[in-house]
Order: structure tokens, then sequence, then C-alpha cells
């Protein structure tokens, strides 16, 4: 495991010029050490395509302890510890811990099966618990306060012998804030990792009964079809059909915006009114859904930014108009879905290989409602209303000069947000000016200057010693990162993007890369659109383009779902093709092999 | 009798009666009729009608016994009045019929012309083969001619001797011969009901060049391989070769039999294909669907799988040349063979895996394992 073969080591990756004080953004014991050169890392461009910002390193802190503890401390994986992580550049560097001594992994073994066992028995009604935490969680996360700091306390702290002025709870709510995401990433967890795996046994066994199963097939039988993914959309189409019920679709036109449409329907009678109460009722919570994955502050929910449900409205009024808007065949996809499982089942030559069958696809469609679903509880629902609640202490912050604007607040880690709380405690205490503003506008200049600069970093997709053999299922099953992977990384064609094949055909057209979901204005009909994730709140462009090509994601990723119902091809999981393919661009996508190819 | 009609092997020979099968399935095979093998025995009857002539084969070829160069004159002799001797009235004029029926009577079908031995496909599998096929032949009494050349050709040295050698008696032989209309695909190749490579019978396996499939028979041409999933249609993996040359027909010509290694004989010319088609895929993607579904229809009506020879034939039937991949007319498919696919047949693969008491054990045996 000592020798190199061809990635650089963490001690070779040189500052980027013009970003060389990157380090002072991140914490401490995110810094590789001398002795991490002795280990393979992988870059993770599926969850951080992007610099870190140095809040939202926060993204990876929180999920590494939180996976960690539950495979290496709550389940006890007999093969895996958990994953720790590393900031080089602004990007965030992975390595998993495996568990390599067989006597260790056999006393591991003896408490992980009853552990894991316990849920799968579990499933539904654990489920349904978990649930009910997350939405706990949402609601207290969105009922905590950012105190206000008024001149005076209102009396009735007074009459009430509350006895505990506002500023003290500027840190103690911040810490619950932060407290809760990392609660809601601990639930993330709890039953995630088991249902990756019921999903990697599952398409392992396919693979081995069936060598040319490509793995969009494989998910194709597992898919759930009545999915929460599917909702925001379905509301938006919903909407569109009222608006035409109650005649007030001519406010409705390409290019409308938001703010304008809702002021107009405010004058327009009951119509308007009944228009708006379905919006509301809409809104909550369907349009919490996250524009991106939840990885960054920048990822806004419909709810805080309703330029996508308005950029796709006009588009659903208008194929109402021309009678062509229809909905999802559910029955179709169900029959479908039922008729490729059995289709492959029936090859299978033995009783017990069939049996198997069942047993596999049974528990990846009993898993399949909770890995599905789960992302719209943690990292859209949640983690939009996090990133809001401390953009409001930011703009706490920015009202008393602390920093420029609430968004800078992104710009500084938890820890330093914490010490600027402390800062502005004592001194609206004590009636003077916080110092912060003196110390933190400049620090988050630079920031952002060299965040900039690090955008252009192309960081090498492994550092370290290649591993002999990278066979644990845990890191396939999560990173989808494998031998032939790593081997196409050693030698990358300059002209071809490769990710996982995650719908099939193959389609040549005019790239549009699109980074924020913000911009699908621009995109034009038939083009291939090129972004750093989609999710749910992307459900509208599908309509619009002929091939979906993703920085993020796996065979069960928004985007292959949704690509393969219509019938698109798909490439998901790139890494960078957002940075290496540029609009306007001719490009080949092919579906079956999982390329893009620059023409 | 027509293809249709073709049944026993006996009577019109493992090509004939493979070629009825598919047809009576269903399948579009090129059309065309078999003289069965009455024929060939009416003609024996007028050409060696004591059958002194083929006992006396029978003696020169006796293992041991051999006189080679008195054999081959032997055989040489028998062929020619094989070929020489008009065919007894009442089978002259059924084929003669049979062949007008294939064209127009002002355009005569051209028509190839097959032997379809009775030993073929059997255990004596690699006799198929030495007898001659014939292509490109046009009119009544070239296909009369040529009916008897095929029929000579059971008499050429090599099957000859390689009876002598199984010890197979000369006057039990039977030959039926195959007339069809000729096939000039826009492109041709072969197919597997399963993966060759890995055994996956969830997928078909296609493979196919510019013109005639012998281009990639023959090993002259790297042909493009699909792999279509059976249960999805999804094409999955898709491998455009450059397609350098292409075969087809030349016109009265002898060919080598389709799977001898030599295989473009004089009756395929081998032409450059024309630059914009070497890259092209020879196949789109409604055809490679098109001929999956027929994949499927010959392995249910088998219950095996199959290995398959097809043709895409453009509308009309007969293009003189490759055309382009976007010809405007219907392409139509038809099969020249299938037989059942003897490699992975023969194999036993490991299964996939077994039930478990519970579900959740097979995660938890999966994260158990050690690295």
């Amino acid at each position: 495991m000592t020798e190199q073969a061809g990635f650089p080591l963490p001690s070779q990756i040189a500052d980027v010029p013009g970003a060389e004080n990157w380090r002072s953004m991140y914490q401490y014991f995110t810094r590789f050490q001398p002795e991490d050169d002795q280990r393979f890392w992988f870059y993770n461009s599926m969850h951080f395509p992007e610099p870190m910002p140095a809040f939202d390193t926060i993204t990876g802190e929180i999920p590494y302890q939180a996976i960690g503890a539950n495979t290496a401390r709550l389940f006890v994986f007999p093969t895996t510890l958990g994953i720790e992580h590393r900031i080089v550049n602004g990007r965030i560097y992975i390595t998993a811990n495996p568990v390599l001594d067989p006597a260790e992994i056999e006393r591991r073994a003896a408490e992980f099966g009853p552990r894991a066992g316990y849920y799968f028995e579990n499933w539904d009604s654990l489920y349904e618990g978990w649930k009910d935490r997350l939405r706990a969680l949402i609601t207290e996360v969105e009922s905590i306060e950012v105190p206000s700091l008024p001149e005076w306390e209102p009396a009735d702290v007074v009459f009430g012998a509350v006895g505990v002025a506002q500023n003290h709870y500027l840190q103690e709510n911040f810490h619950r804030v932060l407290a809760l995401y990392s609660k809601m990433w601990h639930h993330h967890t709890e039953m995630l990792m088991l249902g990756y795996g019921a999903y990697v046994v599952f398409f392992q066994f396919c693979q081995q009964a069936f060598p040319e199963i490509s793995d969009q097939t494989v998910a194709r039988m597992v898919a759930g079809i009545d999915v929460i993914m599917y909702r925001p959309d379905d509301e938006l189409r919903a909407l569109a059909k009222l608006a035409v019920e109650l005649g007030v679709d001519d406010l409705f036109t390409e290019g409308c915006d938001a703010s304008a449409v809702l002021a107009a329907l405010g004058g327009r009678g009951t119509a308007g009114a009944a228009w708006l109460a379905a919006l509301e009722a809409a809104r909550d919570p369907w349009f919490h859904v996250s524009s991106g994955d939840g990885f960054y502050h920048h990822h806004l929910s419909w709810n805080d930014d309703l330029t996508v449900p308005f950029t796709a409205l006009p588009g659903y009024v208008a194929a109402i108009g021309a009678g062509t808007l229809t909905s999802r065949p559910t029955e179709l996809l169900i029959s479908e879905r039922e008729r490729i499982a059995s289709g492959y089942r029936e090859l299978l030559p033995t009783a017990d290989e069939q049996a198997a069958f069942d047993q596999m696809l049974g528990l990846c469609r009993l898993v399949f409602p909770f890995v599905e679903d789960h992302k719209f509880y943690c990292e859209h629902w949640f983690t939009t209303r996090f990133f809001q609640k401390v953009k409001e202490f930011g703009a706490l912050l920015a009202r008393f000069g602390v920093i420029g604007s609430a968004d800078d607040v992104f710009h500084l880690h938890h820890t330093e947000i914490d010490q600027a709380l402390a800062d502005l405690s004592l001194a609206w205490a004590a009636g003077s000016p916080p110092l912060g503003g003196g110390h933190f506008p400049p620090i988050i200049a630079e920031r952002k200057r060299m965040l900039k600069v690090l955008e252009d970093w192309s960081p090498p997709p492994a550092l370290g010693p290649v591993p002999e053999a990278l066979n644990d299922p845990a890191v396939r099953m999560l990173w989808g990162i494998t031998s032939e992977r790593i081997a196409a990384w050693l030698n990358p064609d300059p002209d071809e993007v490769v990710g996982v094949a995650a719908s099939a055909g193959v389609v040549e057209g005019i790239a549009r890369v699109l980074h924020d979901v913000s911009e699908i204005s621009s995109l034009r009909e038939g083009e291939i659109l090129v972004v750093p994730v989609t999710a749910p709140s992307w459900a509208p462009v599908f309509a619009k383009i002929a091939a979906a090509v993703s920085d993020i994601g796996g065979a069960m990723s928004h985007a292959a779902i949704v690509a393969r119902e219509y019938g698109m091809p798909a490439v998901v999981g790139c890494g960078d093709a957002t940075k290496r393919i540029r609009t306007g661009d001719r490009v080949r996508v092919d579906g079956d092999r999982g390329t893009v190819r620059v023409l | 009798m027509t293809l249709a009609d073709a049944r026993d092997p006996a009577l019109v020979g493992g090509k004939g009666a493979s070629l009825g099968e598919l047809a009576r399935a269903g399948i579009a095979v090129p059309p065309g009729f078999v003289v069965a093998v009455d024929g060939f025995a009416a003609a024996m009857a007028a050409v060696d009608a004591s059958g002194a002539l083929r006992a006396q084969l029978e003696a020169l070829g006796a293992l041991g016994a051999g006189d080679p160069p008195l054999l081959a004159r032997a055989c040489a002799a028998l062929r020619a009045r094989i070929i020489e001797a008009p065919l007894p009235s009442p089978v002259a004029d059924a084929i003669t019929a049979s062949y007008a029926a294939l064209g127009e009577p002002d355009a005569p079908a051209d028509v190839a012309v097959r032997s379809s031995a009775t030993l073929e496909d059997s255990a004596a599998a690699s006799f198929a083969g030495l007898q001659d096929t014939y292509l490109g032949v046009t009119g009544a009494p070239a296909v009369l001619e040529h009916v008897r050349r095929c029929w000579a050709s059971l008499y050429n040295e090599e099957s000859v001797a390689y009876r002598r050698r199984l010890g197979l008696p000369e006057r039990a032989l039977a030959m039926a011969v195959v007339v069809q209309r000729l096939v000039a695909p826009r492109a041709a190749g072969v197919m597997f009901t399963r993966s060759p490579v890995t055994g996956d019978r969830s997928v078909v396996a296609i493979e196919g060049v510019w013109g005639l499939g012998s281009a990639l028979v023959s090993g002259d041409v790297t042909p493009d391989s699909f792999i279509v999933s059976k249960i999805t249609g999804e094409i999955t993996t898709r491998r455009i070769s450059p397609k350098l040359k292409t075969h087809t027909h030349r016109p009265n010509a002898r060919v080598a039999p389709p799977h001898s290694p030599s295989a473009h004989g004089p009756g395929v010319s081998v032409e450059d294909t024309p630059f914009n088609l070497r890259d092209a895929p020879c196949l789109t993607d409604d055809e490679i669907r098109a001929l999956a579904a027929i994949a499927r229809q010959v392995e249910a009506h088998y219950g095996a799988p199959q290995d398959i020879e097809w043709a895409l034939l453009d509308a009309d039937g007969s293009p003189a040349a490759p055309s382009a991949p976007s010809a405007p007319s219907a392409p139509r498919i038809v099969l020249l063979q299938s037989r059942p696919e003897t490699v992975w047949a023969a194999k036993d693969p490991a299964p996939a895996g077994a039930p478990k008491p519970r579900p959740a054990d097979h995660v938890l045996s999966l994260f158990g394992k050690p690295l």
C-alpha cells in the first residue's frame, strides 16, 4: 500500500496561486497530515463539486460524524469503521477506514447481525416513527427565534420574572440550530446505510445472474412510482389547471415575474384569492424542495425563491390550452416495472434463484420509500430551513455591522459565527458597537476572492497510493468507487466525461450548462442539460430537454429516474461535467455507456 | 415442395427442414422451394439405374483398398453424367413451375441453389459444407443445371472420401436442393439469443456488416456489435467498427460454403466500403430491436437459445449495393438459418444465489464479508 501508482500524494498538492491562504477558511482538523500520504483518498465531487465556503464545510463535518457513528459505533458494520475527510484548496477528499483483521470482523459481525436485523424486521414501523421525528426536528428548527436585540427588552420579561435577556439566546439558539442539524444527520444515516445495503445485494445478484444487465434496469425493477420526488411537480401541474379553471391563466406568461403575478392575483377577486390559497397549501411542505442536494447554502428551495415554479407554470398553462399536458402514467409505469421484474425472474434457471431474487427485490422495495423520500425530509426540507435560519443570524449580524450582508455569514465557520455572536452579545449589553465590524469584513472579502480563484482549480480525482483491491461494498455502494473507475481516472480521455449510465439511449445536441435552477429560463427546446445536480425542483425542465448530464448522482438519483420515465438518455455522477462542458458545445450523450463526448 | 411444406429432414435435408420450420413459425425466410430427395432418386435412377456406378465408388473408396487416382476418375465421370443428363420431365416440370412462381414472367428471379444434404446438422455436422451452393442463378435452364450440379457435388472426392471414412452406404445416400430467391442484403450478420461472451440469457447479441454476412463469418470485417435487453428492449452495448470491406454477390458463380474458412470464394465480390458508410452503424435502433424481437420469437419457438443468420433487405428486396443507413424504404428482415446455441448450453454456471432464512440475511452477509 506504500507504492505510489499515478496519483499525487496529499503532501504534493501545491497551493493554488492567488489562494495560498485557503487554510484560513478551514478548521485544523480538516488538514492533511504527513501520515495521510500513506492512504488512498478520493475527491468527493459527488457531494462537493465546488470549493467550500467556510460555513458550508458543516455539510462535511456534520454528515461524516453522523455516518461514521452509524457504521462504526451504532450498527457495528463488520468491515468498515467511518469516513475521514480532509480539505485541500477548498475541496473535500475522503477515505474510508476499513476493518481488515478477520478476528475483528467476526467480533463486529456478531454485534452487527442482530442490530441490523432489528431494523430490517421492523422497517415500516421504524420508518413511520422516523418521519415523525424528522417533522418534529423541522418544526423545532423553524421555531427557533433569532433574537432581535431591541433597545429594551419587552416589559413582560420583567413582569413575568423571566430574568434572562435576549442576548443570552444569541449563542444558545445558534447552538440549537447546529445541534438540530447534527441530529437530523444522525437520523439521515440511521436507516440509509442499511437501505443502500439492500440495493447493493440485489444489484450484485442481478449482475451475477445477468452479466449484461445495466444498473438502470435493476433500478427500474426497484423504483417506487408513488414517491415524494414527483409531488412538487404534480402540485405545479395542479396549480396550472386551477389557474385555467379560475380564469386567471392569462397572468402566467413566458418570462412572468413571481412577485408581479402574485400582486396581480391579489386584484382578481375571489378567483385570485382561491388560487393564492391553493398556492399557500401547496407551498407547505411541497415547495420546500431544494434546487440542489443540500450541501451548499446557495441550494435554495422553491419557497426561498419562487423563480423555478413561476418559470414552469406558464409552460404548463400553455400545455393545458393546447391539450398536451399529460400526467404521469402511473398505472403504466407500475405494470412496466412488474413486467421487467417478472421477465428477469422467469429467466432465472432454478427455483432457488427465483426465491433469492424475490427476497432481495422484496427487501429493496421495502427500503425504497425511505431511501428515496428521506432526501425530501433531510436534504430538502430540513436543510433549506436550516440554511435560512443561519441566514437570519447573518441578517442580525449585518444589521449590527459585523458583516456586510446576511449571506456573508456563510463565509464564516460556525465557530467564527459563535465568536461574532459573543462579540455582539457583549456589545449590545455594553451599549457599544460590536468590534467584529472591523474584524470580519476584510476576512470575508478575502475568502470570497479566494473561492473565485479556487473554482478554476481542477482537483485530482484521487490522492495517494492506489489500494490493491477495492472491494469494500460500503465504498462501492456509497461512492461508486471501483477499481475500474480508478483506472479510468488514471487514464483520462480529455474529450470524454465519464459517469454513471443512468438512462439508455444516445443523443447528440447542444449543451446548456446551468449551475443553478434559477437559470432555467435560458434553456432552449431540445438542448442537453448539464447541471451539478438535479432535484425534484428541476422536474419541469425534463419536458424540454433531449438528455440530462449531472455532476452528482447514481442510477437511483433523481435525474436518472426522471430521465428513464421520459425515455431520454442520462449520464449522472460525472463529477466535473459542468466544468468540462461549456454551453454551446456539441456533445454526444451515451446513456448506455455512461459517457459524454465533446464533439 | 414449398419451403413452408418442408418438414422431414429425411426428405428435404437439414437446411430445407430448418428453413421450413422457420417459415411455419411465421418467420420470414427468402421465398423458395425444395427439390426433395425423390427428385434426386429419380435423377439417379436415370443416370445409374442399376446402382453399379455407385457400387464402384464404394469399392474404390473402401478403407485400405483405396486407389485415389482411380476414385477421382470415377467420381468425375459420375458427376459429368449427372450434370449432363436431362432431368426426368416430371421433376424438371415441377422445378420449372416452382421457379417461375418466384419471379415475374418478364423478370425471372435471381436465386440461390443450395445443397441440403440429409446428413447435414446431424452427428456428421462437418459433412455440411462439402456440397455446393450457387448464388445468382437466373432462368429455368440455369436453375435446372445447378440443381444437377448440387446433386453432382455429392460425388466430389472430399465427400466420397468422407463417407467412406465413416462407412456410410452410397445407395442410401440422398440429397435435397433448396432454391431460394437470392438475398442481396443491405446488411447481414448473426445473432445469438444469449450473450456469447457471458452466457447472459436476458440479452440478444447481434453482429452485423454491410452487404453479405460472409464478410463477418469469414473474419474479413470486424462487425458492428450490439447487445439488446430482451426484457426492456434497451440497447445496452453498441460497438461500431470500421467496416472497410463489403461482400456482395457475383452472379452465376460457385460459392464456397458459408462456414468454410475460405468463405469469400468466387461467388462473392469483395469491395471497399464507401467511405461514408465505413464508420456508420449498419443497423438503426429500430432495426436492432426488430431483429431482437425475431430472435426472441425463434428462441421461443425452439425452446432453447439459438444461433441465427439474418439479412436485412430494403423494401424492394434487391438493392445492388448497400445504401445509406437512412434509406427511405422500410427494411425487411429475413432469416437464413437458425440452429441451437451449443457453447453455453454445455456449461453449467454457478447459481447466482440461494434463498436465506430471512431476506435481511443477504445484506448481513454482504457486509460481513472481509475485504
